[in-house]
């Protein structure tokens, strides 16, 4: 096998965070009003922090335009950031260690969209196939693992190599994608909505999968989904988005039995209930999403929260740990923060 | 008896002269019932929805069966016919509104433009008519978002208003292709109780096709499971969640991710790959993945067999199919 091809090396060591974000930040430029003349901008992400551990599965939750794809995009360096760091295995993306291009290959992304990424044109095979030989692997090889691949994603090669993507059903064709991202066999893989649009034993079979593949591999993932059971089920730790921030991020476990935040205790209990005797009456969480491009004052859940105080309107609430490595940005949970449900600060317990 | 909203009677699509996408699918929905329609990718799903839309072009498929959509016979029906049909008495909403929605007008214009399509309306009516809409939909200050355009709303809010797209003509049907399948489930609930309430408060029939059983007991009254182009077991919600008889329900069931007990473990999917859709095997398209498969089974294609009150499944051994329902499996089938 060529050895342009062979899996990257660690370099820092298991100790050493895959990825590390430090201040975030995209703001898309949109026109405002009739004629274009205002420009506003659009507050996507809008100052996050957080790293992905070596060989860990990082899930990623929030409500639809939090800016869960945007971060994707930004980590792939497919947009450019208004601010903030992204730091690979020790080294800052774009820097004369690691170049765009090196730092490309070792990080895929299977996308939401299974329409619009794959190539009309190409037979399945040939697109599983073509970035491996783009990348000096030579044609037979590449096509034996497109055809290996496309078995392995449970798309039988007999049967469905030739085909074109519009004779695929949906389903079929995200496995597609997800056989392509492997392609390349990277390091880092970032699954946004990959299986949401396969049915249940598909999607088990997907998931494991990508477990087994995580295993031989030694892969890290971004998983990114709406789902919450298959989320809970396939992540270490779980980060949850709110308007362009993060709301709380802990250990897969804690997260759903221990939720924080009060967004996150929303969405939980947003879960269809699949019982058909209590169907769920009333939603969890009424209205929409504040406008990104003004969102409201202090903290950005205060609009919609149960358990807003004036305080919240005034104070923006940092993502502080709230216990062992179980961070939230909620002043209910923040001692000292003026919230009436706060804990005691720990200065106050002394002096008492 | 009422006349049935929707009667499809031995449905058959093939493209290309091969491949059998629907193969034989009966369903019958009464008016203001709902149905969800659940089962392996690619087994024909959005293939019938489309084809009680008449979608599918008729050079390169070959529609086949009897479709009657409050009392209209679908395949018979003209060209002018036709155009009267999409919209008011059957519309359809997609998984992806942005491809539904012209991003080069407001949502408004495109409702206005849709009702006088259809109905002789003054711009003025027709623009109260989606006003009206929007609140339906509970969208919030529908006045201003009349005017916005598909992009600059939010996934949720663009399902509402592809919904209220559809319902602009007073549809007596709506056919929901994954409606919530990229919505967060804060969203997904609001767009379900939704859903609900309009089949309520006008009545429509639904046809529900989703991946999520949670969603679907959210909103369905009856459940339909296919596979290999065919309803392989139909049943009320209930009954098929507390007590499904197919395998390949059984199966769909137990690889749920919510069943899974320990993190670590695998899901219990169901082994091999769906069937060869050019080169189905002649008996019960499930054998080859089917842990109950008897040499009977490869003979013929099961019939429908009654397993209780309005609940078939098309499997020769529905007697011993439970003892696949293992005691773990059956209390994740139960509420969490
Ligand atoms: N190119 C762009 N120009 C302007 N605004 C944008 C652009 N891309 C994204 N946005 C906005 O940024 C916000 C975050 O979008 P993003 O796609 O990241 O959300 P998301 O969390 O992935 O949502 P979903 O769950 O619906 O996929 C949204 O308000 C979106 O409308
Ligand atoms: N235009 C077409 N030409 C050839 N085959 C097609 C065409 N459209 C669909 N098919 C095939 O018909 C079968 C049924 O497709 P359909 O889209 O109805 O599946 P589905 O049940 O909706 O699946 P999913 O859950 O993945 O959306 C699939 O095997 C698909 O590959
Ligand atoms: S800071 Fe206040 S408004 Fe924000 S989540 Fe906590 S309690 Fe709610
Ligand atoms: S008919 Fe036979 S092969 Fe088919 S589902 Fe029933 S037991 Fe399995
Ligand atoms: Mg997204
Ligand atoms: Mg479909």
């Amino acid at each position: 096998m060529s050895a342009a091809l062979s899996p990257p090396e660690d370099r820092g060591g298991p100790a050493q965070p895959l990825l590390s974000v430090k201040g975030l930040l995209k703001h898309f430029p949109v026109k405002k009003g009739l004629l274009g003349g205002v420009s506003a901008k659009v507050r996507a992400v809008d100052g996050i922090d957080f790293e992905v551990l070596k060989g860990e599965t990082l899930g990623v939750v929030g409500e639809s335009g939090c800016g869960k794809s945007t971060t994707a995009r930004l980590l792939l360096s497919l947009i450019d950031p208004t601010a903030g760091e992204i730091v690979f295995d020790g080294e800052r993306v774009g820097s004369r260690a690691l170049s765009l291009k090196a730092f490309r290959r070792q990080c895929q992304m299977v996308f939401q969209d299974s329409y619009s990424s794959l190539n009309p044109r190409l037979t399945i095979e040939a697109s599983v196939a073509f970035a491996p030989q783009v990348h000096g692997l030579p044609r037979r090889e590449a096509v034996a693992r497109a055809r290996d691949l496309l078995a392995r994603v449970g798309l039988d090669p007999r049967r469905f190599a030739e085909r074109y993507p519009h004779e695929l059903s949906g389903g079929q064709r995200q496995r597609v994608n997800i056989a392509r991202a492997l392609a390349l066999q990277p390091r880092l893989i970032i699954l946004d909505e990959a299986v949401s649009a396969l049915d249940k034993s598909i999607e088990a079979q997907v998931l494991n999968l990508l477990m087994d593949l995580k295993e031989e591999f030694g892969l890290t993932y971004i998983f990114i989904s709406h789902d919450l059971n298959v989320v809970r089920f396939i992540s270490d730790r779980v980060m949850v988005m709110y308007l362009g921030k993060v709301a709380e991020i802990g250990r897969s476990d804690d997260v759903f039995s221990r939720a924080q935040h009060p967004y996150t205790a929303a969405l939980l209990s947003s879960m269809p209930s699949l019982d058909p005797d209590n169907r769920t009456e009333v939603a969890p969480l009424a209205g929409d999403p504040p406008n990104p491009i003004d969102p409201p004052p202090g903290c950005r859940f205060h609009t919609r929260c149960p358990l807003a105080e004036p305080v919240c309107s005034a104070k923006e609430p940092p993502l502080a740990v709230t216990d062992g490595s179980h961070r939230a940005a909620c002043l209910a949970v923040q001692p000292g923060s003026g919230h009436s449900l706060a804990p005691p600060a720990a200065g106050s317990e002394m002096a008492a | 008896m009422t006349q049935p909203a929707i009667e499809i009677r031995n449905l058959r699509v093939t493209f290309a002269g091969v491949v059998r996408a629907v193969d034989g699918v009966d369903l019958t929905l009464a008016p203001g019932e709902v149905v969800a329609l659940i089962g392996e990718s690619g087994s024909g799903k959005s293939v019938t929805l489309r084809s009680l839309m008449r979608l599918h072009p008729p050079r390169r498929s070959k529609v086949e069966g009897t479709m009657t959509v409050a009392g209209q016979d679908v395949l018979a029906m003209s060209q002018r016919a036709l155009a009267d049909y999409r919209g008011a008495t059957v519309a359809m909403i997609f998984q992806e509104p942005l491809l539904a929605l012209d991003p080069v007008y407001t949502v408004g214009e495109q409702i206005v433009e849709v009702i006088r399509r259809h109905e002789k309306a003054s711009k003025a009516e027709a623009r109260a008519r989606a006003l009206e809409l929007f609140q339906k939909v509970r969208i919030p200050s529908p006045e201003r978002r009349l005017d916005a355009y598909p992009h600059e709303m939010s996934g949720g809010m663009r399902q509402r208003a592809m919904i209220a797209l559809a319902l602009a003509c007073r549809p007596k049907v709506l056919l929901a292709d994954e409606p919530t399948t990229a919505l967060d489930a804060t969203v997904q609930i609001q767009i379900l109780l939704l859903l609900r309430d309009l089949q309520r408060e006008l009545g429509l029939s639904i046809i529900f096709v989703t991946h999520d059983l949670g969603a679907a007991v959210e909103v369905a009254d009856r459940i339909a499971v296919m596979y290999a182009g065919r309803i392989v077991e139909e049943g009320t919600a209930r009954d098929l969640i507390r007590g499904p008889r197919h395998p390949y329900t059984i199966g769909l069931l137990k690889s749920r991710a919510e069943g899974a007990l320990a993190k670590g473990s695998r899901l219990d999917a169901i082994p091999g790959s769906p069937p060869d859709l050019a080169h189905l095997p002649p008996g019960c398209p499930f054998a080859p993945r089917c842990p109950l498969a008897i040499d009977p089974c490869r003979a013929d294609r099961p019939p429908p067999i009654p397993v209780g009150p309005g609940h078939t499944a098309r499997c020769i051994r529905t007697d011993v199919s439970p003892t696949l329902l293992s005691p773990a499996s059956r209390s994740d089938a139960a509420p969490a």
